[in-house]
């Protein structure tokens, strides 16, 4: 029987990590990140690390505490405007950053992880972002060549899993998880619950177990919102963004 | 007079249709949602993961597995649906978006977009902006008509790093509303905010643009 449940961070991600390595981190924002598998990088000490994520967390949370305690040495993201620290080092030019529109970073690692080496987007096309990239016409239109990403190790969230790894997302801390379930040469989950196998609506599975080399279990989600908007309780029906 | 962010806001909820999917931007755009009739079925998305999104929670309620594309806290509805970010753009660069609203710092001519950097700033990141305006069917752009300075937004060329080229189709200003004949030009005047004159906008206006006002609505 394949063993996939281990006992937490630390132990799970034992003799994976060494320096100069590549990992994609899960989440948007503060939504639907590792926390517990951050901790345990930072715990780690290994340095000079690469990480592919939408976002570099905030200054004391999310892949934020790696930044701060020097572990990064580039961020492939598409938004890092939460983080005052990320500003800082990259202006000091402690930090490289490859910026990517969004979609074109959730596509990358989409197409790494389905084996597609590269594919044209219309995104970017006249922008900085397609400098020195092919490009070609398709129906009069211009497309500019992006290739797939994959990393050494994914780290990512999800809500529930079972023992096969078979995982299930909530809401939108779904994001980029999936995509980098299938893109990191292992590829390490940590879910607010673990159910038997079996347990799991086989229609309403999110990521498939193949997918997924080790499980943990986090023991506490901070979960920390970054704003929180609220409406007041009487007669109000205020649409939000 | 110079319209305020609400009466914007009002003015492009006017360019949506029943049953079109919309995403909104950060700023000005957010306003949008507010501003539209009762009775109208619009979907909104955010590029995140999710379409359909409802009104802030009520306090006590936030749910920190929900949030907005501005990382605000929001609620979902009856229609709402759930996907991954990859999907989320396959929808908006697959066409599938009827409308895009989102702010700016310059529009040029032709229809050039420049709203995510300025360099030797802070840097930030383009997000989701360039994936929307390649791929959204409409383009509109809410901003004000001049930076604080007082140059103008309208240029010529634009001189920030550009989002996206010839993509824009309406801009919506304080002053007033200029459509694009097609994606590339030429810009036409459509109207003037109440009490504001050609000359004013003209005066405040780098691009060249012609002039084809409509009968002012009151």
């Amino acid at each position: 029987m394949r063993e996939k449940v281990w006992a937490d961070a630390k132990s799970a991600l034992d003799g994976v990590l060494k320096d100069g390595m590549v990992i994609m981190a899960g989440g948007f924002g503060l939504c639907g990140i590792p926390e517990h598998l951050i901790t345990a990088i930072k715990n780690s000490g290994v340095k000079d690390l690469t990480f592919i994520s939408n976002n570099c967390g905030v200054d004391d949370f999310g892949l934020g505490i790696l930044l701060a305690n020097g572990q990064v040495k580039k961020m492939i993201s598409s938004y890092v405007g939460e983080n005052k620290l990320f500003e800082r080092l990259y202006l000091d030019g402690k930090l490289e950053l490859e910026l990517n529109p969004q979609g074109t970073l959730a596509e990358r690692i989409r197409a790494g992880g389905a084996g597609i080496g590269g594919f044209y987007t219309k995104t970017g096309v006249g922008t900085v972002v397609a400098e020195g990239k092919p490009t070609r016409e398709f129906d009069g239109h211009t497309y500019v060549l992006e290739t797939g990403l994959t990393a050494d190790l994914s780290i990512i969230k999800a809500w529930k899993g079972d023992r096969e790894g078979n995982l299930i997302y909530r809401k939108t801390a779904r994001n980029f998880n999936p995509m980098m379930a299938t893109a990191g040469r292992l590829v390490v989950a940590e879910v607010e619950e673990l159910v038997d196998t079996g347990a799991l609506d086989p229609d309403h599975i999110h990521t498939p177990g193949l997918y997924v080399d080790r499980l943990i279990v986090g023991d506490h989600f901070e979960k920390r919102i970054e704003k929180v908007i609220t409406r007041p309780r009487e007669g109000a029906t205020e649409g939000a963004r | 007079m110079a319209w305020t962010r609400e009466q914007m806001a009002a003015r492009a909820a006017r360019q949506i249709e029943d049953g079109f999917y919309v995403n909104l931007g950060i700023g000005i755009p957010t306003l949008v949602a507010n501003a539209l009739p009762e009775g109208m079925d619009v979907s909104f998305q955010s590029e995140n993961g999710m379409l359909g999104i409802g009104p802030f929670p009520y306090e006590g309620e936030e749910d920190p597995d929900l949030i907005n594309a501005g990382k605000q806290t929001i609620t979902e509805i009856d229609s709402t649906s759930y996907f991954s970010s990859a999907d989320a753009f396959a929808m908006i660069r697959g066409g599938h978006m009827d409308l895009s609203i989102l702010g700016s710092m310059q529009v040029s001519e032709t229809g050039d977009i420049a709203n995510w950097t300025v360099p030797g700033k802070i840097v930030k990141g383009m997000g989701g902006a360039m994936d929307l305006v390649a791929g959204a069917r409409k383009v509109i752009v809410l901003m004000e008509h001049v930076e604080r300075s007082g140059a103008p937004k309208l240029l010529k060329a634009c001189t920030l790093p550009l989002t996206g080229t010839k993509v824009v189709d309406m801009v919506i200003t304080d002053l007033a509303v200029f459509e694009f004949e097609k994606r590339g030009g030429p810009l036409r005047l459509i109207e003037l905010a109440p009490d504001v004159t050609l000359d004013e906008v003209k005066a405040k206006t780098e691009a060249a643009f012609e002039v084809a006002l409509e009968k002012a609505d009151a």
